[in-house]
């Protein structure tokens, strides 16, 4: 995505804009398309900046559209993204992308922001017996964990790298599906994250025996 | 404070530069000049400019020039050649001699965010964009500089996810002021970024080579994860909506993986899918990478393959796979090894 005269866009008025942990927050503002769960949009502050892609992590019939984002220092978007306030326009494309199909008792890996598409998955129903892994270096990056843990209990498993030992697991999402006894070749793997931790936990998923044609992945890029 | 390099920026960058320096706007033209056409290694190597100006210009630039740090050499002739570009980034360019011609690709990102099943790079994760110096700088700075008859823009990265860079870079290629080649002789490869596609086809009349390797969604989803964002009928869609003929040249790289994407069905659906567009599909071999679930196709196979397609009235060829035994094949370009031990 490089530049919104190459995209169709709305203008939107956010609803609010909210720091939830350290660097990170949560944008709504209105639907004014309907979407997929799992689909992803553009957004932007104005049209000078390169807009970038983002997985909505609202329900499908929200009539808010919720996206969680980190903000980076070094970005061009996102520490102006995270100074709006209620009341001030948004540039949002339509939503798009086949990141869409998902299968009962799929099992959701995801570090970071990556939670987004599976919590919009869980949210609209699309699946039954989801177990979610998700990867963060603390314990206030867990995105959505009261709405995870009251609605997966122990399908939620949380994978903190900087954590010190108690009650979570403590290391990578990767460490812990190299460690992981209950790990069912015969499900299906949805990632979503960085390309590193795509391509590393893809290749775990290989390496304990689950084919390659039951994992699917999704790459913040 | 560092030097900036001069190697690498387009004649208006170069004129913003000499109008913010207080000089003559046709100093940018010469100072192009002297780095694209006459190949100066230095600043004071431009004696057309005054003593002045050329000690003016020294105190903040420099041309920039990023020798290789190493070469290897394979037993077919093609060489690989390693280069810094940056605090621990390294990037790799192929240089592939054949009778008639000789072939550079280059990279143009350090790492590539794209996550492809069958690609070395993509393990190393991203480490950073180039400059457009830095992508022809594999040019520039390589023996066989003069040597090489065309480039393809094939090496580590995603040349459309560093679509700004790669275009000053061939624009400096093509351009009278700069390089002076033939669009022809330069071909970028992508997965088909559409937005960026769309820019590519406005802004440039190189030879666009398109990652293809299987019509199928969920195929392609499984294969490479952009599948997900731009599918790759919207990416034809948008070639056919672009795609205004003439000179250049639209290609498809089909690498072939045993049992996946090499059956009768997929000729039926390649056949469909690139129906009526003016195009070729390249065959590669693939050459098999740690731990991976994927084996190549076997070549008698891959003829069958080529044969079928062009029986379909789509010109098909296999290329030729070049340096495997020193990691410069399709696919096998990593510095992750590197990165790791610095």
């Amino acid at each position: 995505m490089k530049n919104w005269s190459d995209i169709e866009y709305t203008k939107q008025r956010v609803i609010s804009n909210v720091k939830i942990a350290p660097g990170s927050h949560i944008i709504k503002f209105h639907r004014n398309n309907p979407f997929i769960a799992g689909q992803v949009l553009a957004l932007g502050v104005n049209t000078e900046i390169e807009p970038r892609l983002y997985s909505i992590a609202s329900a499908e019939t929200d009539d808010l559209i919720t996206i969680l984002y980190s903000e980076r220092e070094e970005g061009s978007l996102t520490p102006m993204l995270s100074l709006l306030k209620a009341g001030d326009t948004l540039l949002v494309s339509k939503p798009f992308g086949t990141f869409t199909k998902v299968k009962d008792n799929a099992v959701f890996v995801a570090a970071g922001t990556g939670i987004a598409p599976f919590m919009s998955m869980l949210q609209s129903n699309k699946v039954n017996h989801a177990t979610v892994i998700h990867g963060a270096p603390y314990p206030d990056f867990f995105y959505f964990s009261d709405y995870l843990q009251s609605t997966l209990g122990e399908r939620y498993i949380q994978c903190c790298s900087r954590c010190l030992p108690g009650c979570l697991y403590v290391g990578r999402v990767t460490k812990f599906l190299k460690e992981w006894d209950s790990l069912d070749t015969n499900k299906n793997y949805y990632l979503c994250g960085s390309a590193e931790m795509v391509v590393e936990t893809r290749d775990i998923l290989i390496s304990r025996g689950v084919s390659v044609t039951n994992i699917n992945s999704e790459i913040y890029f | 404070m560092s030097l900036i390099p001069l190697y690498g920026k387009t004649l208006s960058e170069l004129t913003e530069i000499v109008v913010a320096e207080g000089l003559l706007k046709y100093t940018a033209a010469q100072i192009t000049d002297w780095l694209y056409h006459k190949d100066v290694d230095s600043i004071d190597q431009m004696t057309n400019l005054s003593k002045k100006v050329r000690e003016q210009l020294s105190v903040k630039y420099t041309i920039g020039l990023i020798a290789p740090e190493q070469v290897s050499e394979s037993a077919d002739g093609t060489k690989k050649y390693l280069f810094p570009t940056g605090i621990n980034k390294f990037v790799e360019a192929a240089y592939i001699p054949e009778t008639d011609r000789a072939t550079l690709c280059v990279s143009s990102q350090a790492g590539c965010k794209m996550g492809c099943l069958f690609c070395m790079t993509g393990k190393q994760g991203f480490q950073g964009h180039l400059t457009s110096g830095e992508i022809i700088n594999q040019l520039r700075s390589i023996p066989e500089f003069r040597n090489v008859t065309n480039i393809v823009y094939m090496g580590m990265g995603e040349p459309f996810d560093n679509l700004d860079n790669v275009l000053k870079s061939t624009e400096i290629l093509t351009s009278e002021w700069g390089m002076g080649w033939s669009p022809k002789r330069v071909t970028v490869s992508s997965i088909g970024l559409i937005p960026a596609l769309r820019k590519f086809m406005e802004q440039s009349n190189c030879h666009l080579a398109i990652s293809l390797h299987t019509p199928f969604d969920e195929e392609r989803k499984m294969l490479m994860p952009i599948q997900n964002v731009y599918p790759i009928a919207d990416v034809v869609a948008e070639i056919r909506k672009t795609f205004k003929g003439g000179q250049r040249r639209v290609s498809f790289e089909y690498i072939m993986f045993d049992g996946i994407n090499d059956t009768p069905k997929h000729v039926k659906e390649m056949t469909k899918l690139l129906n009526g567009l003016e195009c070729r599909v390249n065959l590669i071999r693939f050459h098999t990478i740690p731990d991976s679930p994927l084996r190549g196709t076997a070549d008698a196979k891959m003829l069958e393959f080529r044969d079928a397609l062009t029986s379909k009235g789509i010109f098909t060829t296999i290329r030729a796979s070049r340096g495997q035994d020193i990691q410069a094949a399709c696919g096998l370009l990593s510095t992750k090894a590197l990165i790791e031990r610095k």
